[in-house]
């Protein structure tokens, strides 16, 4: 009895179903030809952007980058100091190019022209070289105690000590981060890579400097890579912190919940939260490697003698410092080295605020 | 305590590749016996675990070791102790003029926040945390000397020449405690019960310095012990421009002549003291903060 009831009701809502939808749509489903044609002509037509409209459709032309660039262009000071940035690596590549150029590694030897221009003192002799001579108009800079023009030595420094900083920062960078991802992401590879961590923050840097100096002779090549086997672990336990702080906030749970692979996860969910501190941290290295690289200058485990860096030019200008007139020697590498890491410091604060999306208006 | 033997094997390992000509101030003329025999004298040719385990074993009975070329034949304790005692003067001097330095600049710019102390203090930040120290501690060596009429190298028992060491040391060390003292101050001052404090009506000098003050210290502390601890190093820089017999440089020092006595005992001592100086950190934390407790509760997860 009950199994006719229940029949009888679906048959009734069936029918109540199929009865609604046809009378919804049975005069609608295909318009003829002579309905298209009517069809107003203006309702097909492009229509311009317009802001309010966007809006009450919910649409946002946000774009991250976009934002970005204009957050950091409010900052006046990061500007000038990125524009003075822009001019000076703008400057190292172009310099040598430039006419009138001394070529940073030959002896100036000391000509007659000279000596009658008052360019060096009297009694010079002919054909010595112009060792120590003092910032004058054909040698800005002056020169060192070869006679090698400091003008030319300072740009062909500043040019490997900027080779050097992008170097270890890229490696640094490339290596941290996908040792930092591992690291706070897999779980049963964090006490391996702690250990591996505490060994390495407790050997002493200098000892692996002057392995890779004995296994590779000197060289940029070899301070590049000594400055990154002892930088890189810095920049993995950073990133391993950022990633165990976002690791398990919902949307990931979500995402692996919805079977989305690990590597996905890493990519598209944990990147790109940490733009702004990875390119903090970059644009920090860069000066870093700097500044290490006057470091390995100080302790002679650096570039050799014969390659000018700005750290090994402000090493031998210490050489001389107890000579108050030759302190210019000292003066210029450092002012140098100066400007250009606190550029860099500058510009990198600036960017990883701007590119922070919390600061997006 | 297993992060130290592992340090030391890999520290032995290291030293095992470094070329055998360093460990003879007159490899030419030895004959491949006397090599032989020296190489054999240093333990240099045994498998790591006997290295290691000699080493931990004299360890144990309070022997550090003997300086093979740094200072020949003298025990590795007698060499270090004066230094330290040298380096620990400077650093807790440095210690004792930048903590309070460095709190004072924290708070200041903090109160300051967005004023014109709080931009000249970023200038002074950004100038100390981006120019590599050695740059400025040149200058203020020979500008301080210049300035103070005194000698550029330390003297014992001259204290004007203690100034300007101690005013290099202390430069960074300031710009990093304001620096961070700042950020955990107006950090905290965003929290909701400093808001509600606030709207409570509680005075503003109250605010500041019982509720943001004490609970930014807190993170500090941590740092403390440590850096305490550290200053036992000494400053590679500082010392070797000054000419203070110190730690600073010895371990450089010892590593490029190949003392490898030295270069253990060293490398054990700043590796006990970095770890050592964390535990420390997490103790006066914890006595600082009773909410801190590194203990596992009932309660806890």
């Amino acid at each position: 009895m009950a199994h006719t009831v229940q029949d009888a009701m679906a048959k009734k809502l069936e029918e109540g179903i199929n009865g609604s939808a046809s009378a919804q749509f049975s005069d609608k489903d295909d318009l003829t030809p002579e309905e298209i044609a009517a069809l107003p002509p203006d309702d097909f037509v492009l229509v311009p952007y317009n802001e309010e409209e966007a809006e009450r459709g919910g649409y946002s032309n946000y774009s991250y980058w976009g934002s970005t660039i204009r957050m950091f262009f409010k900052n006046k000071v990061a500007v000038a100091m990125l524009a003075i940035m822009g001019t000076m690596l703008l400057f190292t590549v172009i310099q040598p190019y430039l006419p009138n150029q001394y070529d940073p590694y030959t002896c100036n030897l000391i000509t007659k022209e000279m000596i009658d221009e008052g360019l060096v003192p009297e009694k010079s002799i002919v054909g010595m070289p112009i060792k120590n001579l003092k910032p004058n108009r054909v040698f800005w800079f002056g020169t060192n105690a070869n006679g090698q023009d400091l003008w030319a030595q300072i740009w062909q420094g500043s040019r490997n000590s900027l080779i050097i900083g992008f170097a270890t920062a890229l490696i640094e960078a490339v290596v941290g981060i996908a040792a930092g991802l591992l690291w706070g992401y897999v779980r049963w590879l964090d006490p391996i890579f702690t250990e591996i961590y505490n060994v390495l923050n407790n050997i002493p840097s200098t000892i692996i400097l002057i392995l890779v100096s004995y296994v590779l002779s000197p060289s940029m090549g070899s301070v590049i890579i000594a400055l990154s086997i002892t930088g890189w672990i810095g920049m993995a336990r950073f990133i391993r912190t950022q990633v165990l702080i976002i690791r398990d906030r919902d949307y990931n749970l979500a995402s692996r919940c919805l079977g989305t692979p690990t590597g996905r996860v890493v990519v598209k969910n944990l990147l790109p939260q940490m733009v702004s501190v990875i390119m903090l941290r970059m644009a920090l290295a860069i000066p870093g490697g700097i500044g290490s690289e006057a470091f390995l200058a100080y302790i002679g485990l650096g570039l050799p003698l014969q390659t000018p860096s700005l750290g090994n030019l402000a090493n031998n200008g210490r050489k001389l410092m107890s000579t108050p007139a030759l302190r210019y020697q000292l003066l210029i590498p450092s002012a140098f080295l100066a400007v250009i890491t606190i550029c860099f410091y500058l510009v990198g604060n600036a960017f990883a605020d701007a590119a922070d999306p919390r600061n997006h208006v | 305590m297993i992060t130290i033997v592992i340090i030391l094997f890999v520290l032995f390992a290291m030293l095992k590749v470094m070329p055998i000509e360093g460990y003879f101030s007159n490899f030419d003329k030895l004959s491949q016996a006397a090599i032989d025999r020296g190489l054999r004298e240093l333990g240099v040719r045994d498998p790591l675990y006997v290295q290691v385990g000699r080493f931990v074993k004299n360890l144990f009975q309070g022997d550090l070791g003997i300086s093979h070329r740094y200072m020949e034949n003298k025990p590795i304790k007698d060499i270090i102790a004066p230094k330290v005692m040298v380096s620990l003067r400077f650093g807790v001097i440095s210690m004792l003029v930048s903590l309070p330095l460095g709190m004072i600049l924290g708070v200041i710019m903090a109160l300051n926040k967005g004023g014109i102390f709080d931009k000249l203090g970023n200038a002074y930040i950004v100038v100390i945390q981006a120019v590599p120290n050695a740059i400025y501690f040149l200058l203020i060596q020979v500008y301080g000397a210049q300035l103070l009429h005194c000698s550029m190298l330390w003297r014992e028992g001259q204290a004007i020449t203690m100034i300007l060491p101690i005013l290099s040391l202390a430069l960074p060390s300031i710009s990093s405690y304001g620096m961070w003292l700042r950020r955990y101050m107006v950090d905290e001052t965003n929290k909701d019960y400093i808001k509600l404090a606030r709207a409570k009506g509680v005075p503003n000098a109250t605010i500041w310095f019982r509720h943001v003050f004490r609970n930014s210290v807190v993170p500090m502390v941590q740092l403390i012990p440590g850096s305490l601890l550290m200053t036992i190093s000494g400053s590679i820089y500082v010392e070797s421009l000054y000419s203070i017999p110190g730690m600073g440089g010895l371990l450089v020092d010892v590593i490029k002549r190949q003392d490898n006595s030295m270069v253990h005992a060293l490398t054990l001592i700043f590796a006990v003291l970095g770890i050592l100086g964390l535990l420390l950190g997490d103790i006066a934390m914890t006595l600082v903060d009773p909410r801190i407790s590194f203990s596992k509760k009932g309660g806890s997860r």
